[in-house]
């Protein structure tokens, strides 16, 4: 194949991504005495959930972890995004710029969980970001102190968002949940026996205390108004406009299952499919955290270290049973949170015939025609062809179709062509062959 | 202890702090849309974790960078077309 200029990397066991999940299992497969590279997309491991610049300022939990992981002697590779996966468990990587292929023993998906984009009228504004988009930005170092915010969203994630931007000096004009009021209240009631969540939730409310916090209310368009954002809301009873000037708004979290679906594993209602063990169909494949639809970072390191155990040759041991009793209890939470936070239909109906679905290729929704696949639809108007490669408009595409997800192909994320290029030279070069 | 950095943007020299994100310096410096989609919208960070390719600009040459995921770093150039 000529020159090969990739970097090569063998591990007995390799993660990917630095999350909760993803910590968890690296540090305990490497403490258990196996090779374990980490490979995460960012700056410094932590996730979505642990986002930081400074270490000092993540709670103890936290801290703790990732001081664990540093003690574990896992190698933790940042700025590397993994594009293509083999089913021999072969990575190809894009570490900082460079292309790199890591060879696996076993390899631990820990990829997280995206948000679920919903399209309507207005939604590619700049000024309209996430829910958890808005608190990525924030830990980032967005500075929001004055401005006027709305939230519109769902799930557990309003809470904390609300309570970042209110600490952070934003002006919130309303936090709205999207779930009806009656669903709210099951949910508030089922945990009685988390109490530990209760109060959680009591804490972070109190930081926006002043704030409109409703339920059963949700976006319906949003215009440009000068410079500002006039949000049209709606309640089933009535409809309004206010203006703001960022509006952070999200379905809720769907499960990052990209990369496995490139590999092979098996999916469940969206989610990758495991086993008791963190098993995914894929021999030696795992998966671990928000790729599972199992939701939280408690959640997460449960199952990422029963994932690193057994990645590691642990499978019987006292540690992974105690573990997989945890990991009960937040599968239990986990089908709450998805039964009382899914979309109304109201959120599906806003999509009018201009409204833009494909963010990258501004394929607006009348270009669709029914009855074609996803596929179908893909090769006739490019929506999911761009950058994002469909995760902000396939769930919309997929909706309005009544189609399935198309087949994930490599790379998982757009790479400079010269390095995909090496990148699958080294894939298919003879040395590279098990 | 936080620093500061220079960065270079569309030609304009930026003071910024040297654990910001690419996204969040522009953020602050003003720019809500940091590209132009294919049409000619304005588009600016939404997922803020590299998800959505919305706040892609060109970075010492290189166009396509996710601003989110780009720490900043002194004397990056950065070029905005939005």
């Amino acid at each position: 194949m000529g020159d090969v200029r990739a970097g090569r990397l063998t591990a007995d066991v390799a993660v990917v991504g630095g999350g909760p999940a993803g910590i968890a299992a690296a540090a305990l497969a490497a403490e258990a005495g196996r090779r374990v590279v980490l490979l995460d997309a960012g700056p410094r491991p932590g996730g979505q959930v642990w986002r930081h610049t400074n270490r000092h300022t993540l709670p103890g939990l936290a801290r703790r972890w990732l001081e664990r992981l540093d003690r574990s002697g896992a190698d933790v590779r940042c700025g590397a995004q993994v594009v293509d996966a083999t089913a021999s468990l072969r990575l190809g990587v894009e570490h900082q710029g460079r292309p790199l292929v890591v060879e696996a023993g076993a390899v631990v998906l820990a990829t997280g969980a995206q948000e679920l984009f919903l399209p309507f009228p207005g939604w590619t504004l700049p000024g309209v970001t996430g829910v958890g988009g808005a608190q990525a930005l924030l830990k980032a170092g967005w500075e929001v102190r004055g401005k006027r915010v709305a939230i519109a969203g769902t799930g557990p994630l309003l809470l904390p968002v609300a309570a970042a931007l209110a600490t952070a000096g934003a002006d919130l004009r309303m936090v709205a949940e999207q779930a009806p009021a009656a669903a709210v209240r099951a949910f508030g009631a089922s945990l009685w026996r988390s109490p530990g969540r209760l109060l959680q939730g009591a804490a972070l409310r109190a930081r926006f205390a002043s704030v409109r916090y409703r339920w059963g209310t949700w976006v319906e368009r949003v215009d440009d108004q000068g410079g500002a954002l006039r949000v049209q809301w709606a309640d089933g009873r009535h409809r309004w406009a206010e203006p703001t000037d960022l509006l952070c708004t999200a379905g809720g979290l769907v499960p990052s299952t990209e990369l496995a679906r490139l590999l092979g594993c098996g999916l469940v209602g969206g989610a990758v499919a495991v086993d008791e063990l963190q098993q995914t169909s894929v021999p030696n494949a795992y998966a671990a955290g928000e790729p599972t639809g199992n939701t939280g970072m408690e959640a997460a390191l449960v199952e990422g270290a029963i994932a690193g155990l057994v990645a590691a040759g642990k499978r019987g041991s006292g540690a992974v049973r105690k573990l997989a009793v945890e990991r009960e209890s937040h599968r239990r939470f986990a089908a709450r949170v998805a039964q009382a936070f899914q979309p109304r239909p109201e959120l599906w109906d806003r999509i009018t015939g201009d409204t833009i679905l494909c963010r990258c290729e501004d394929v607006p929704a009348s270009a669709l025609s029914g009855g074609w696949s996803v596929r179908e639809a893909k090769l006739a108007t490019r929506a999911g062809m761009g950058s994002c490669q469909g995760r902000m408009c396939g769930p919309a595409v997929q909706h309005l179709l009544g189609s399935p997800p198309d087949t994930v192909r490599a790379p998982v994320v757009p790479t400079a062509l010269g390095e995909l290029a090496d990148l699958t030279a080294s894939l298919d070069s003879p040395q590279g062959a098990s | 202890m936080t620093k500061s950095v220079r960065i270079l943007v569309n030609g304009t020299s930026l003071e910024v702090a040297d654990d910001l994100s690419l996204a969040a310096a522009l953020l602050n410096a003003g720019h809500d849309a940091f590209r132009r989609s294919v049409t000619g919208g304005p588009r600016g960070p939404v997922c803020g974790m590299g998800t959505c390719f919305e706040c892609r600009v060109t970075v010492d040459g290189m166009p396509g960078k996710r601003a989110c995921l780009e720490p900043v770093r002194d004397g990056m150039q950065v070029m905005l077309d939005g």
